[in-house]
């Protein structure tokens, strides 16, 4: 089961901040989030949202593995 | 240094210590971020951070400043949790040889911090809640320093 995080508003879209998942890649996930929600389907496939695959910035599809820990990071503003 | 808290901090004292013991370096410049009441539109500043993950991005781009302006040191702190008006977001102090690549960094530095660094801002008011994100006018800030 892979750990999944949603943070920013993408956490208020969906009513949950982390969850057990099991799938086979960071794609399939995705879809998967999105087949059970739609809104949050849309929020995530928004521009400008980025995903971490065990804290690193990953660009495109990655496979996943039983610890591994996704996370979907929507626009960052600090300061 | 590097730091994130759900505490308030002082930044005087945190400028304070920045300063302590230094011979060799001749210009620390600073920044302080205060929350803004916006008039009362918002009443409380919400910042969420991604622990672990954050700080690594801070310190990535924190080093990538100490190689462009040769920086001695740097201190980065930042809030997170809830902050009320008045209080202090962020606090960004950077120590060189001479001014210009204190002032420099520094800059950089908050332009890094309003756009890129992974934190998430929601204020809420009277009007409601709202997730800030990044300004045309940030990414033209950052964008100043891409060339």
């Amino acid at each position: 089961m892979a750990r999944v995080l949603l943070f920013g508003r993408l956490s208020d879209v969906a009513g949950w901040r982390a969850r057990e998942v099991e799938s086979p890649s960071v794609h399939a996930l995705r879809d998967l989030l999105g087949a059970e929600d739609a809104r949050l389907g849309e929020a995530l496939a928004a521009p400008g949202v980025q995903i971490a695959l065990d804290q690193a910035i990953v660009r495109g599809d990655a496979a996943l593995s039983l610890r591994s820990e996704v996370a979907f990071l929507p626009p960052m503003s600090g300061g | 240094m590097i730091a994130l808290t759900d505490q308030a901090f002082d930044p005087g004292a945190l400028l304070s210590d920045f300063c302590r013991d230094r011979t060799e370096t001749g210009a620390v410049a600073s920044f302080v971020g205060l929350a803004r009441a916006e008039l009362g539109a918002a009443a409380v500043l919400e910042l969420e951070a991604y622990p672990g993950f954050t700080e690594g991005e801070i310190n990535r781009i924190a080093q990538e400043a100490v190689d462009r302006f040769s920086l001695d040191d740097f201190a980065v702190v930042h809030r997170v949790g809830k902050i009320a008006p008045g209080e202090s977001i962020v606090f960004v102090a950077t120590a060189a040889t001479h001014r210009r690549a204190a002032f420099e960094a520094c800059d950089f530095l908050m332009d890094y911090l309003k756009s890129r660094a992974p934190f998430w801002k929601k204020e809420t008011g009277p009007a409601g809640a709202r997730w800030i994100e990044p300004k045309p006018q940030d990414h033209a800030d950052i964008a100043r320093w891409e060339t």
